[in-house]
């Protein structure tokens, strides 16, 4: 897992440059092939260490300024040139020497922010939001994806599936969402093959936000909600799913399910259900009932919190999440055109037919023009 | 999408009038203008730019186009900086042929298009300031466009502008390809012939308001049958 090549605990002889002593030279030959294919284990932040393989689980190594000239692509992999070679072809040997290396010149180890200002603005604003209730999930977001005053895409999916029980909302520079998502696919398919279970919505978000971090301070920018349903394991779908049923009569206005003593189900039952997590590449991860992320926000929030409670119905929910779009995309002039709709259950994710707010505002004044007319009849007929 | 850093507070260009006391720094990065625009069809599709390389007051070159032939069913249309534009092109034909005799097989166009978003990403901390479109046709013989931002977002559209007078040409597909906010009106699928001629009237009406573009026209035909080009004169002044 991603975390584990991280720290280096656990295959130390796998590994030996990550517990290299600190005078080993930082070599920019090395790094950074355009396509993202060697890592450098120069510059490194820990410790001197005595010996290979003395890493202590406390010194949690974090090669910061590494990560920055490494393509963020790579983030986590285990890279051909050091893996162990038994497991490789010899073609990869082969293919090295005759890429293309255009090596980049040195970065400034340290140097976080850009010293080259950008000569253009990257897409941003928007709406989205998630919350949980008791009959799953739902996601919203608009799809206006702006840059500097204009519209450059006026259908971007905003909401992303990331596997069959979680999607993710995106907030912020659409590049970086897109990337950072199918990373976060990557690495949660890889912890399902590992592992046989799938990680669950808490899991994943602590996976984005340690991915993340790394770039803090960067100009990265992703706001991201993770809207999930857990299952609580493959042998415990059958037990997950009574006890949601027996806990939607009882259970106030936590997202956690309740267990009955009768289940015979492990210590992580209590972990089942509709989840939704709030990760920011600021760092900030907060799990919750309902979040609204964006500059259309504000307007989303005043009409979930009137709308939204746990008993609602799936119909309800619905209506209430593309009513708070519809109001923000009025209000906000970064967010518009389209609402994508998802809605997350047992079963997994749905998604509802991508609607056009156009129409809806043409229904609303024509709503407001009848009631106008009437009014002015009743005046007439008193 | 103009560059954003050229012009002053006083609206004029920074290098060429004076705004005030500035601190000269090196930037890496300079905008030599052009436009391109892509249009899928069911069985075509198109790209097409303008040939002028401009930068600040200066036309560099009159003859400088901003499609490059890929595949013999993809085009790409870069415009921004012509520095990332050459090396951005370089780099996507070695991937190209690392592919080809790797996979015995060519890359078709929405697997170009993934690669690009990758490479464009892989320098996400120091972009490369190219405006990218690719146009080709899919695996099934209908035409595709792929439009990206400088760091790699992208997606699958049927029409899309980009370059100087992107903001001029974008509304004006919207309209006649997309039937966007008409009413009442019959949705025709867009033929070939009709496609390239509505191509260049927008051409020739981007030349005449915006000053990077101009000069000639170029355009690419992409069809099951290979790659016609086509060159219509321009303004050039």
């Amino acid at each position: 897992m991603a975390l584990q090549n991280v720290c280096g605990l656990q295959h130390p002889p796998l590994f030996p440059e990550w517990s290299a002593p600190l005078s080993q030279s930082f070599m920019p030959e090395e790094s950074t092939h355009l396509f993202g294919g060697g890592v450098q284990h120069g510059g490194a932040f820990s410790a001197r260490l005595p010996g290979r393989g003395a890493l202590s689980p406390l010194e949690f190594y974090m090669p910061i300024s590494e990560y920055l000239t490494q393509s963020p692509i790579n983030f986590g992999q285990i890279s051909l040139s050091s893996a162990p070679k038994n497991f490789l072809n010899n073609n990869i040997d082969i293919i090295h020497p005759s890429l293309p290396c255009i090596s980049l010149p040195p970065p400034t180890p340290c140097s976080i922010s850009p010293s080259v200002p950008l000569p253009f603005t990257l897409s941003h604003g928007t709406t989205t939001l998630g919350f949980a209730f008791q009959g799953g999930v739902i996601a919203a977001a608009d799809t206006r994806s702006s840059c500097a005053g204009q519209v450059a895409c006026p259908n971007a999916p905003k909401v992303l599936p990331i596997h069959s029980h979680l999607v993710g909302t995106t907030s912020g520079t659409s590049a970086d969402c897109a990337l950072w998502k199918r990373i976060l696919s990557r690495e949660l398919r890889l912890y399902q093959l590992r592992h046989h279970r799938r990680l669950s919505t808490g899991g994943a978000a602590k996976l984005l936000s340690h991915m993340l971090h790394p770039f803090k301070g960067t100009e990265l920018c992703v706001a991201a909600t993770l809207c999930g349903w857990d299952g609580g394991g493959e042998k415990d779908e059958n037990h997950a799913i009574t006890q949601v049923t027996e806990s939607d009569s009882s259970s106030q206005s936590t997202a956690v399910c309740k267990s009955k003593s009768q289940q015979v189900v492990t210590a992580r039952s209590g972990m089942c259900g509709p989840r939704v997590v709030y990760v920011c590449s600021d760092g900030l991860r907060l799990q919750g009932e309902l979040f609204s992320v964006g500059s259309g926000s504000p307007y989303a929030y005043s009409i979930l919190d009137s709308g939204v409670h746990w008993g609602m119905s799936a119909q309800e929910a619905a209506c209430v999440a593309r009513e708070a779009v519809y109001r923000a995309t009025h209000r906000d002039a970064y967010s518009g055109n389209n609402v994508d709709l998802y809605h997350v259950t047992a079963e997994g994710w749905r998604r509802r037919e991508r609607e056009n707010l156009k129409d809806e505002y043409y229904r609303e004044k024509e709503r407001e023009r009848k009631r106008v007319a009437e009014r002015k009849n009743e005046k007439k007929g008193v | 999408m103009i560059s954003s850093q050229a012009y002053g507070d006083n609206g004029k260009m920074k290098d060429y009038h004076y705004s005030g006391p500035v601190e000269h720094k090196f930037s890496p990065y300079a905008f030599n203008g052009g436009t391109v625009l892509a249009v899928a069809g069911e069985d075509f599709a198109l790209v097409a730019s303008d040939t002028r390389l401009s930068e600040g007051y200066s036309i560099h070159s009159r003859d400088s186009p901003k499609c490059y032939k890929l595949t013999d069913t993809t085009v790409i249309g870069c415009s921004g900086f012509h520095g990332d534009c050459l090396t951005l092109t370089k780099i996507i034909e070695a991937r190209l042929k690392m592919y080809k005799h790797s996979n015995n097989k060519g890359m078709t166009s929405g697997a170009i298009a993934a690669m690009l978003s990758t490479i464009l990403y892989g320098r996400r901390f120091f972009p490369y300031y190219v405006y990218n479109i690719i146009g080709g046709l899919d695996e099934e013989g209908r035409g595709a466009v792929y439009s990206f931002d400088p760091v790699g977002s992208y997606q699958r559209d049927s029409y899309k502008a980009g370059g100087s007078a992107s903001a001029m040409l974008q509304p004006l597909l919207d309209n006649q390809i997309g039937f966007k906010n008409m009413e009442n009106v019959e949705q025709l699928p867009l033929s070939q012939d009709k496609a390239v001629q509505l191509v260049k009237d927008v051409f020739i009406s981007a030349a005449e308001r915006d000053v990077y573009t101009g000069d000639a026209l170029k355009i690419c035909i992409i069809t099951k049958e290979g790659i016609r080009e086509e060159v219509v004169p321009l303004r050039k002044d």
